[in-house]
């Protein structure tokens, strides 16, 4: 080493007489492609490798919490749609859950089957793109491709059950917007059938890639006992050994109807994540195809559900009790009595929770969201530690969160 | 008399080979067709931002598939999502940081007016801290809106009078 | 869901003030503030519930005693049971209460979060500051007297502010939200109406 570059005789030494270089801070993100929308983290670096990790949170708090607060129960719900804009359909099950709880209303069987159906969509729809976006970060982008040509499917038949491609505001309080259109179970069952082995082609890019091996496993380890101090659930915390499915385990919506499993990892790494999330899909095809084989007849809304969703527009036309049952709704939003509920549905990110506080009438007195990805999130400041600075992108892919929802 | 540069007189063994026109149209003819976009993708609006890049819409057949999160090297900035107060210094920093000549289009209600979150935490439309060329409404648009406001932002590239402002600037 | 039930009743037993909260699913307990962090404790130590997956501030409006409650839902990863765990906060113009961070470190960023929204503080948490809502954010927005539409305030970059020249504004409802007045009113008062904040950004908000 030439002596102008050696360091000085003062540079600061630890105990063990190494030489310890100036950390450096890094602000990375709010807007960076590997941060998944605007997570920041301020890190500090002692060379490649990173001492501290304090992510900043927030940029994408929009007031969902205070918005519930002054609209009726009904009207939430496409804000629902926007907590996690990669499965619409789940959150907007699991809201109308929470308050059909509130209101004690039973659920048809049909109704149920047709939300497993779409929740399932959602979750593949999810963790497509998580896996298209996990490939971009570590550097496979045909995987992206690939991802995004199975989700255009999955949106096009979206689109023609709800109207919408991921804005969808499907599942309402007692049932759904409408029932589904003829025929499209069907084709739900064929885009299964052609979707397992375009998902196997997708995965063999990555599964046996050495590069994408050599950049996830080992790579962010979560222990058991972190994952569930720190309030992980989903994907996560099935990568880091703890079998819990609250489809499985606390099931809801008629899921313990059908045959499936849940696949759980050992080490805890990123390839962990990724491989639970591969195996989650292919469950979820599973589901589907159960749903669809023994869907049911009847009803799609529930019985009780006329005092909370407004009528039929050409009956509130023609008929004095539906005009006045539809300006009921429109003015006072649908009654529901005083009490306090929580609702837990597994969402592809993980639990997602309701706590809705009612003093009665058709506004929530207080509508806590649990959001999955914020208590994902939250273990990073120790996950990151140690970590070399190029493997935090590989990381925060394999953690696979989504903002909207943990900014709320 | 014969002129003493050949160039500047008719010259047929170049014919063919000189197109004559205006400096503000190759310009612009340039700039319209290679529109790097910087993916401001803030929420919901940036998976169809995605989906745009993606295979079946390709973007890549308007010129604007460069994606770039370096401000330094991009021409429009897309502004995909809601822009909150907390967020709102980052997102006029990056512009300010973005050469000149440069776009912006607002993508979605969110990015355009506040759309549905008219609260405390979000900026009412990305226009009060920027200045922005073309709105695109949907929430979140469709991937097809999302060409369309480009192809209405080439139109308008294709209408600057660049020259003259090149000259001045 | 007898664990949950055992556990509640167990509670009840040790702690003499420890009552049952009225709940329309799980099983719920008030907790004195002075008693939170051992029955938290307990419930994760001696009960199973070993996972912390919420903790929610709720505001029972200005003038309401007591004005905050915080409420915690644990779970227990080996018998998938819930219980919700509620605190009022004895003084309802400085909230505080003690921090289950010790317990469960992802308690951190959840009582971040309320202390941001309502300005509960918890007592011995490592890092209490603002998660959502800017550092210097004046107000907490979840509280009941906090309107909706916001409150003017100055952006956190001074450059920007200075070359925008905008800042946090109040956002114009122009007439929205549609709601009724909440629960047991007539239908004449029932009839949807802009809450107070239907005023725009030209038109400036009447008596103030």
């Amino acid at each position: 080493m030439p002596a102008e570059h050696a360091f000085p005789d003062s540079a600061a030494k630890n105990a063990s007489g190494e030489i310890e270089a100036e950390r450096m801070s890094i602000s990375m993100g709010p807007s960076h492609p590997s941060t998944h929308g605007v997570l920041r983290l301020q890190m500090e670096l002692d060379g490649e490798v990173v001492r501290k990790a304090e992510p900043v949170i927030g940029y994408l708090h929009r007031g969902d919490e205070k918005i519930a607060e002054n609209m009726t129960y009904n009207q939430f719900v496409p804000y629902t749609d926007r907590l996690d804009y990669l499965a619409p359909l789940a959150n907007n099950m699991a809201y109308a859950i929470a308050v059909e709880k509130l209101a004690k209303l039973e659920i048809p069987p049909r109704c149920q089957a047709i939300r497993v159906i779409t929740a399932e969509m959602a979750r593949i729809s999810a963790h497509l793109l998580g896996l298209g976006a996990f490939g971009i970060d570590v550097g496979a982008w045909t995987v992206f491709l690939y991802s995004f040509t199975e989700r255009e499917k999955l949106y096009k038949l979206f689109e023609e059950l709800t109207g919408a491609r991921f804005t969808t505001s499907y599942s309402r309080i007692g049932g759904v917007t409408r029932d589904v259109p003829e025929g499209w179970t069907g084709r739900v069952n064929a885009f299964c059938e052609q979707f397992l082995p375009r998902l196997e082609e997708t995965l063999s890019l990555l599964t046996r890639s050495r590069i994408f091996v050599d950049r996830t496993a080992g790579i962010g380890v979560i222990s058991k006992e972190d994952a569930i101090a720190y309030g992980l659930t989903g994907p996560n915390l099935r990568a880091s050994g703890v079998p819990l499915d609250l489809r499985k385990d606390k099931p809801y919506s008629g899921y313990e109807q059908y045959d499936f499993d849940v696949p759980v990892g050992t080490k805890g790494d990123g390839y962990d994540r990724y491989l639970v999330r591969g195996e989650e899909m292919r469950q979820s095809a599973r589901i589907i195809r159960q749903a669809v084989a023994r869907f049911p007849g009847g009803s799609w809304q529930a019985e009780g559900a006329r005092r909370i969703v407004a009528p039929p527009k050409d009956r509130v036309l023609t008929s004095m009790e539906e005009l006045i049952q539809n300006f009921m709704i429109v003015t006072e939003g649908p009654q529901m009595p005083a009490g306090e509920v929580y609702f837990e549905a597994e969402n592809p990110k993980g639990a997602l929770g309701f706590f809705i506080v009612s003093k009665g009438g058709g506004v929530p007195w207080r509508l806590k969201i649990r959001a999955p990805s914020f208590c994902n999130l939250s273990i990073l400041p120790k996950v990151c530690v140690g970590a070399m600075m190029a493997d935090i992108v590989s990381i925060l892919g394999s953690l696979d969160f989504v903002m909207g929802e943990c900014d709320r | 008399m014969v002129a003493s540069n050949s160039e500047l007189a008719y010259n047929s063994k170049i014919e063919g080979d000189v197109i004559v026109s205006r400096a503000d149209a190759v310009i612009n003819w340039i700039r319209s067709n290679s529109m790097w976009p910087m993916p401001m993708g803030l929420a919901c609006c940036a998976i169809e931002l995605m989906g745009v890049a993606a295979s079946r819409f390709d973007i890549a057949r308007f010129g604007a598939e460069v994606m770039r999160f370096s401000p330094k090297q991009a021409d429009v900035m897309i502004v995909a999502g809601t822009v909150t107060y907390k967020m709102s210094s980052a997102v006029r920093r990056i512009y300010d940081q973005m050469l000149a000549p440069k776009w912006v289009i607002a993508m979605g209600a969110c990015a355009s007016t506040g759309g549905m979150y008219r609260s405390y935490a979000v900026l009412q439309g990305v226009d009060r801290i920027l200045p922005v060329d073309v709105y695109v409404s949907g929430c979140p648009p469709r991937p097809e809106a999302l060409l369309d406001a480009l192809l209405k932002l080439q139109e308008k590239v294709k209408r600057e009078p660049s020259a003259s402002k090149l000259l001045s600037a | 869901m007898p664990a949950a039930i055992d556990a509640v009743a167990a509670l009840k037993a040790r702690w003499a003030g420890v009552t049952d909260r009225p709940s329309l699913d799980h099983p719920a307990v008030n907790v004195p503030a002075s008693d939170l962090l051992g029955v938290l404790r307990s419930l994760k130590e001696e009960h199973g519930f070993d996972m912390l997956t919420d903790v929610a501030g709720v505001d029972w409006a200005a003038g309401a005693r007591p004005r905050f409650t915080v409420v915690y839902h644990v779970f227990s990863t080996s018998r998938h049971e819930y219980v919700r765990v509620a605190a009022d906060c004895a003084d309802d113009a400085a909230p505080e209460l003690p921090s289950a961070a010790g317990l469960w470190p992802g308690a951190d960023w959840h009582e971040r979060e309320a202390f941001d929204m309502f300005g509960i503080r918890f007592a011995g948490h490592p890092d209490l500051r603002r998660i959502l809502m800017w550092d210097g954010y004046p107000h907490f927005p979840l509280r009941k007297d906090f309107p909706l539409a916001g409150i003017e305030t100055v952006l956190p970059d001074a450059e920007v502010v200075a070359e925008t020249g905008t800042g946090a504004i109040a956002a114009p409802m122009a007439g929205g939200p549609f709601v009724a007045a909440q629960g047991g009113t007539n239908m004449g008062d029932a009839e949807p109406r802009a809450k107070d904040e239907s005023w725009s950004e030209r038109r400036p908000k009447p008596n103030s």
